[in-house]
């Protein structure tokens, strides 16, 4: 939060706000206290922006930026760091670079993009404090997570034996105790199979978990219902069994439908839309996948684009990165007790190889199929896709016919016959861009203060210099503005700023607790009091309001 | 933060205090059932339920000590003026370097890094003396692993190498790895097979079900004939003369490695500091990571300090390495041999020192600790150590799981939060680091206004 009394006044920028229906019209947007006002006084500091584009901050709702996950792929790839450092400056700490940077590195390099929030996408009950202690060192944005419950053992206990309040109420209790912002299901079920069956995997969805008598797909619609319910301010955050493989696109298609009309953010989708026999080669399911989308409202998605060039596998889905495995490079698997998995692989996307450039397509080909801007969000499951320095160019793709065209010319050839991009030739408009990355994923995140520059939003603001190339354009803002504060001044850094922790805290019957503790005492390796992250690691935090709170979104769509 | 409360029995005696669920910091197990009785009259712990030998030791023998907060060249002087020496030798310093924090909080930790990113100096934690062989390995071949947890609930091999557990770490059977029972290992010990591979029979003997000794300095000969056998590869006709280890106890070590439900491979300092270092890690998690084609199997260094895995996790997500980083350049830079603290000192590099929570004085090489004796040395430790006797500036700081709260990481990395059974008159190392720190942006602003 900016000091009282801080004035700002961006002046005659063309303003990209697409949650107030405002598409480029020239204003001027005034800042006070942190917060966008409608008034500021003479002493307010002036930003000259005319011929400037002036939008939200960009709001990440998939990425995977802190704790153990994240830090076993930062020590496990020295030389992915030495090609790429990041100095210190007078106001900012130094670090490193390459695809998983050290946590000052990610919080700079975010906001040099004009990022100002991003959400870790799988974090382990049991990590969660380790978690917000790296939050605490990734500078400038806002962040949260969404706490992994889709092999939670104690959940799926509860779920055998039918205890339907007592599961909801469990799932509030571990959000609350995690002090998450959303609940995230992972190859739900495979924990049983990989871990207690030899490193076997879930292949049919409608297989039972033995030993909980309960299908993956049974298991997942529970949740999604449970969460619709308890009204958190994120649905049910997806990442669909088989991951990956050639014709997952029927496990998709079966996993949204599953949500039976509840809210369900399905995530990453590219990787689940897949057509084609399994253990054949790749096709593209990108039509089916984003029709079900088009017309189902219940669902929101972020592609999860990838991008050629270097990647980390990470993942809670072991397995998978187990299956990606080739000519023995080095592999990370780290079990956590009762609640998850965790697979990290460096990875490479070639754009000589069909299965890579596929991939590629068909995150594009998803958002240039996409009907409503609203549901279809913008991520590269960074590191996963790609790293999220690669967004400007991904931008640029979607943004510039004539860009794709050209580098449709230079990738995988039987790839590019075999899929749908040559003959897509829309293009995304500066405003449809401001809602993929911003306005969107602020709005199904339930970030009243996000995502838009509307009277008493947050002043997380960025100013591009408008250029026709769009990757240069959104590689470099020419202004970030963090909570008020100018961070960013003509490309160069004029401050620091720690950023918020976001989290949500639903509300639950406190009894389940006497449930909880016994499973501990039997199961965990920790003690059940010193479970729970407590008050001391906030810090600056702000809770999520719930759906039914009275503080209501306006939704202006 | 803890959770006090006064027993019925014994109302009377108002000073007493329980604390429950308190974490033990003594090694790298960092148990966190302790039940400890504070006698708040003595500043005393009289009773640690549930702690082992070491812990108890750790915990009842613990006392405020008469001593003063902080010493410049053995005069007692007020903490505030100390903190200004301490900040003005590492801003005049052109090599400082940082040395120990495995024995602090993440917290403290976490700005020792950020002292160093500002003095452009040089940073290195008690890994590069003990696992940091490992740390090495798994930059080169990964590492499948698991929570301590899970061990508990499923293991049903359980193998260590090159360690005495029974010794150094007491309770990492009887909670975590071979006694309890867990969710698919109903019997607990029964249904596990327990194997110890050491160069001798060690008192964590009586446990195993199996004892292989492997010839001193053969280690990486043994585990690379595992590795070939479990590939179907053949294998040295002389292995035994070679290892100490007959052909057929290898193939059925092999076999049941490979017919287990859930193996673990744990792994000490008699494999990462005798002869191979990291070669022997790195064959040790390569061996862990091949048995995943035939079934689950992990692997896990067994680590000594409390908190000297949250070292390695600060460091590693300040920096992107793990131990050995150097920000002479203004970025974090890594290079073990270069810029680990015995190397570092022996070549006679650095010109101030600042050691936290660690006493080199009394346990580097001869050359190294001849460097030390020459440079101004700062240390922070709960206890008078040689070290500390040697400093310019010595800060005595209250002990971290005892006196003060905090983040400790157990050797699986999960996170745990302290809690302190009775206040201490001393500073913690947070506090001390974050007055440095704050006085040494204080003198580089000063600094930079002069220059401009």
């Amino acid at each position: 939060m900016a000091e009282n009394g801080t004035e700002l006044r961006i002046k005659g920028g063309k303003v990209y706000d697409p949650a107030n229906g405002i598409d480029g019209e020239v204003r001027d947007v005034l800042v006070r206290d942190g917060r966008i006002v409608d008034k500021v006084s003479g002493k307010a500091r002036t930003f000259d922006a005319h011929g400037m584009v002036v939008m939200p901050g960009g709001v990440d709702i998939h990425c995977h930026i802190a704790g153990p996950k994240v830090n076993l792929s930062r020590k496990l790839q020295p030389e992915d760091h030495r090609l790429d450092v990041h100095p210190a400056t007078d106001v900012t700490r130094s670090g490193v670079g390459g695809v998983t940077p050290s946590t000052f590195a990610t919080g700079y390099r975010y906001a040099t993009l004009g990022y100002t929030a991003a959400f870790d996408a799988a974090v382990p009950p049991l990590a969660a404090r380790h978690v917000i202690e790296e939050f605490h060192d990734t500078p400038v944005i806002d962040k949260g997570f969404y706490v992994l419950l889709g092999n939670n053992m104690f959940l799926y206990d509860l779920l055998k034996q039918g205890r339907k309040q007592d599961f909801k109420d469990a799932i509030a209790w571990w959000v609350t105790a995690a002090r998450a912002a959303g609940v995230k299901l992972v190859n739900a079920g495979s924990d049983e199979f990989w871990k207690g069956r030899r490193n076997e995997n879930v292949t049919d969805v409608n297989e039972e978990i033995d030993p909980f008598d309960l299908t993956p797909l049974q298991a997942t619609a529970a949740f999604i219902e449970a969460v619709d319910e308890l009204n958190l301010p994120h649905p049910t955050h997806i990442h669909c069994n088989n991951l990956g493989h050639s014709g997952n696109v029927q496990t998709t298609l079966d996993t949204m439908k599953s949500a039976e009309g509840h809210r369900a953010h399905i995530a990453h989708i590219q990787f689940h839309s897949y057509a084609g026999e399994p253990g054949k080669r790749v096709q593209t399911g990108s039509e089916a996948i984003i029709d079900y989308i088009n017309n189902n409202e219940n669902i929101t998605t972020d592609i999860g684009m990838v991008m050629f060039g270097k990647a980390t596998a990470m993942t809670a889905d072991a397995p998978l990165t187990w299956m990606l495995r080739f000519k023995d490079t080095k592999w990370v698997n780290a079990d956590t007790e009762c609640e998850s998995g965790c697979g990290v692989m460096p990875f490479e996307y070639q754009d000589t190889n069909y299965t890579h450039t596929m991939q590629w397509a068909i995150g594009l080909e998803l958002f240039l199929l996409s009907q409503d801007p609203w549901r279809v969000m913008f991520s590269t499951d960074h590191p996963n896709g790609a790293s999220f320095r690669t967004y400007p160019r991904l931008i640029r793709l979607l943004m510039d016919r004539g860009f794709r065209s050209e580098m449709m010319g230079r990738v995988n050839q039987k790839a590019i016959k075999n899929c749908l991009l040559p003959q897509l030739d829309r293009e995304y408009t500066l405003s449809e861009i401001a809602i993929i990355t911003r306005a969107a994923p602020a709005r199904a995140l339930g970030l009243v203060n996000k995502g838009h520059l509307g009277v008493g939003a947050d002043a997380d603001i960025t100013i591009y210099t408008d250029d026709e190339n769009r990757e240069r354009m959104f590689n470099a803002p020419r202004y970030v503005i963090k909570a008020g504060k100018p961070i960013i001044e003509d490309h160069e850094f004029v401050d620091d700023h720690i950023g918020r922790f976001l989290h949500t805290e639903p509300e639950h019957d406190p009894a389940i607790e006497d449930q909880i503790r016994p499973f501990f005492e039997d199961y965990y390796s920790i003690q059940f009091n010193n479970y729970r992250v407590d008050a001391s690691y906030l810090h600056d935090h702000e809770v999520i309001p719930l759906r039914n709170s009275g503080n209501k979104k306006k939704g202006n769509k | 933060m803890s959770e006090t409360k006064t027993p019925e029995a014994e109302k009377d005696e108002p000073n007493i205090r329980i604390v429950e669920d308190a974490t033990c910091t003594f090694c790298g197990c960092v148990c966190d059932d302790m039940e400890l009785t504070v006698d708040l009259d003595a500043n005393r712990i009289t009773k640690a339920k549930n702690a082992c030998v070491l812990g108890r030791a750790w915990f009842l023998q613990h006392g405020i000590e008469d001593h003063p907060q902080a010493m410049i060249e053995g005069r007692e002087v007020p903490l505030e003026e100390a903190m200004d020496e301490a900040a003005r030798i590492l801003h005049e310093a052109k090599f400082p370097i940082t040395y120990g924090l495995s024995d602090s909080p993440c917290e403290a930790q976490r700005v020792a890094v950020a002292i160093n990113d500002l003095v452009r100096g040089n940073i290195d934690t008690t890994t590069s003396v003990c696992h940091g062989p490992s740390g090495i390995a798994f930059q080169g071949v990964g590492e499948s692993t698991s929570t301590l947890g899970e061990v508990k609930n499923r293991a049903d091999l359980v193998i260590y190498w090159g360690g005495n557990p029974a010794e150094s770490h007491p309770r990492h059977f009887t909670r975590y790895t071979v006694t309890p029972k867990g969710r698919y290992i109903p019997n607990g010990k029964k249904d596990r097979y327990v194997v110890l591979i050491d160069v001798r029979k060690t008192p964590s003997a009586p446990v195993a079900d199996q004892l292989i000794r492997v010839k001193p300095g053969r280690d990486f000969e043994l585990l690379w004939a595992l590795r070939a056998l479990v590939r179907g590869r053949d294998i040295d006709p002389d292995i035994e003369e070679i290892t100490g280890v007959s052909r057929e106890v290898l193939d059925e070590l092999v076999e049941r490695m490979k017919n287990c439900n859930f193996g673990v491979l744990f792994f000490g300092m008699g494999l990462t500091m005798t002869r191979g270092r990291h070669f022997n890690s790195g064959a040790l998690l390569a061996l862990a990571t091949d048995l995943n084609k035939h079934t689950h199997f992990v692997a896990k260094p067994v680590r000594g300090h409390g908190n000297v895995t949250g070292a390695d996790n600060v460091v590693s997500w300040q920096t992107g390495y793990p131990f050995g980083v150097n920000f002479h350049r203004g970025y974090p830079r890594f290079n073990p041999g270069e810029y680990t603290t015995v190397d570092l000192l022996a070549r006679g590099d650095a010109d101030a020192a600042l050691m936290i929570a660690t006493d080199p004085a009394s346990n580097f090489p001869k050359h190294a600790i001849e460097h030390l004796k020459k440079i101004p040395v700062i240390s922070l430790d709960a206890k008078p150590t040689y070290t500390s006797r040697q400093a310019r500036v010595a800060f005595m700081v209250a002990t971290y799981g005892i006196n003060t709260g905090g983040t400790v990481y157990r050797m699986d990395d999960v996170p745990i939060t302290l809690r302190p059974a009775f206040d201490s008159p001393f500073p913690t190392d947070e506090e001390v680091l974050t007055g440095i720190h704050t006085r040494l942006k204080k003198l580089r602003a000063n600094g930079r206004k002069k220059a401009a």
